[in-house]
């Protein structure tokens, strides 16, 4: 009798998890509005209910009753396939995030690591599904630029990854955070730390580096021919995206939920919101570089200064034994 | 690199700095009192219409929204109607430049949406103010030549009186 019971609270873990996530997620594109609008010397919306917190759900009631239309000339299957996997393999992600040791889905999966860069890997998928099946030519660059952006990123992104898991002896996101009860990783592993972040604004295709949607030069991109809410499950994964990134950044770089006085759950919550308010304050500063100097950036400068930071980090794990 | 940092962080000092946005049916923006809106036609300080029907406005509307018929009574001119079609006028102000008597003018509102086109299409009664507008104290009767019941030629301001031309004397 006592495994169902086990079964039961899993499932509850899983469905209350989830149903956090998209809340939190329907949440941000207010909470981005809002803070866009601040940075830009305006309110934002605010007028629906109180400082315009409903217009979430007048958004969301919005794109549930416009037509759910596929365009005659698209294939699809794939077309209604692409954003199910945008949101499907973020949500996937987020179950390995431990925000306390208590509170997570696995957060204690011995390949948490790896797992996380499987999802973002898969996640390439839907854009490039979704630029190719749309049949547009806007839609099939933005696919493309996708494909490109998104697998080279995750090459710095893995391997910035991979300093924390040498420092930490381990793929299991819980240990890596028990590893940084006495620093933050964040400190010997700056550069890792920037690189990540970066390579994770690429992977959730964020601006500065929205090239796959670009709308000055595509339209929007691989999302051109989607409406109602198969663009709204684009956007839930991009917000979710956000979220796990910053989350991601947390737990490798900034010592997941330690820190003095406040319990572990808030001090998570707090990381995290912080980062997420970044990734807000970056699309409203930065322009978009071009497609060239994007990749150029990646393969010419990321990629050398990882490869260097992972040699030293490892020199210096061999040269002193202690220290780690 | 270094200039992105610079931008993040002027970006991030703007969370600060007071909004700019003027939230406009709970807060009225500011308008100044020579604003180009809605045009109304005004009266002179004896509450007599301004409007003597010269059709200089009509004329000077690039638009042609507005159109007026002349009528006369007891010497002086009137307009018989007095039409603007403000589903064409693009507020230019140049009828309120054209009008020799300070009748036509424009004015600080712009609040005139209406679900039916017709009803953008104001006739006299709906134009004709009771004020004088931006000239409180000018009234094109006293100040001209023309002769009306109650103030004869050389009667109005800074007239002298007529020159009789039969006269020899200078």
């Amino acid at each position: 009798m006592s495994v169902p019971h086990e079964i039961l609270a899993g499932l509850l873990n899983i469905v209350l998890g989830l149903a956090f996530l998209l809340v939190v997620a329907a949440l941000l594109t207010w909470v981005e509005r809002r803070l866009l609008g601040f940075f830009q010397d305006r309110p934002g919306p605010n007028r629906v209910g109180p400082f315009g917190i409903l217009q979430v759900a007048a958004d969301g009631i919005k794109l549930l009753f416009k037509q759910d239309w596929i365009p005659p000339f698209a294939d699809a299957g794939v077309f209604v396939l692409a954003p199910a996997i945008a949101m499907v393999t973020v949500m996937l992600a987020m179950a390995i995030i431990p925000a306390t040791p208590a509170i997570g889905i696995i957060g204690n999966l011995n390949i948490g690591v790896l797992f996380f860069l499987a999802m973002s890997g898969l996640g390439v998928y839907s854009v490039v599904l979704a630029g190719w099946s749309s049949n547009n030519k806007f839609s099939l660059l933005g696919g493309m630029r996708a494909a490109a952006q998104m697998v080279s990123y995750e090459v710095f992104m893995g391997l910035a990854l991979l300093g924390v898991v040498m420092l930490a002896g381990s793929f299991n996101l819980t240990d890596i955070v028990h590893g940084q009860r006495h620093m933050w990783y964040v400190v010997p592993q700056f550069l890792g730390c920037i690189i990540f972040f970066l390579g994770g604004i690429a992977e959730t295709h964020r601006l500065p580096f929205d090239l796959p949607e670009g709308e000055s030069e595509l339209g929007a991109g691989f999302h051109t021919e989607y409406s109602g809410m198969k663009f709204g499950m684009f956007f839930v994964g991009e917000y979710i995206g956000i979220m796990l990134v910053s989350a991601m950044t947390t737990v490798l770089f900034l010592g997941g939920w330690y820190g003095p006085i406040l319990p572990p759950f808030m001090w998570f919550g707090i990381k995290t919101g912080l980062l997420v308010c970044f990734f807000i304050l970056l699309r409203a500063a930065l322009p978009r570089p071009r497609y060239d100097q994007f990749m150029a950036f990646g393969w010419k400068l990321l990629l050398p200064l990882t490869l260097l930071n992972i040699l030293v980090t490892g020199a210096l794990m061999l040269g002193l034994p202690a220290s780690t | 690199m270094l200039s992105s940092v610079r931008t993040l962080w002027y970006t991030f000092l703007h969370l600060f700095q007071p909004n700019v946005t003027v939230q406009y049916p709970d807060e009225m923006p500011y308008l100044a009192p020579r604003y180009r809106g809605r045009i109304v036609l005004t009266r002179d300080p004896d509450g007599e219409e301004r409007c003597v029907s010269c059709n200089l406005c009509a004329v000077a509307c690039p638009v042609d929204c507005i159109s007026l018929q002349k009528t006369e009574h007891e010497g002086r001119w009137y307009p018989e109607f007095f039409r603007i079609n403000f589903s064409r006028c693009i507020f230019c102000g140049f009828c309120e430049e054209a009008c020799p008597t300070y009748a036509i003018q424009l004015t600080p509102d712009f609040e005139m949406s209406e679900y039916n086109r017709q009803n953008l299409v104001y006739e006299k009664e709906d134009l004709l103010i009771s004020g004088t507008g931006k000239y409180p104290d000018y009234n094109f009767y006293r100040v001209s030549g023309l002769a009306i019941p109650g103030k004869d030629k050389g009667e109005a301001e800074h007239e002298r009186p007529p020159i009789d031309v039969r006269a020899l004397l200078p």
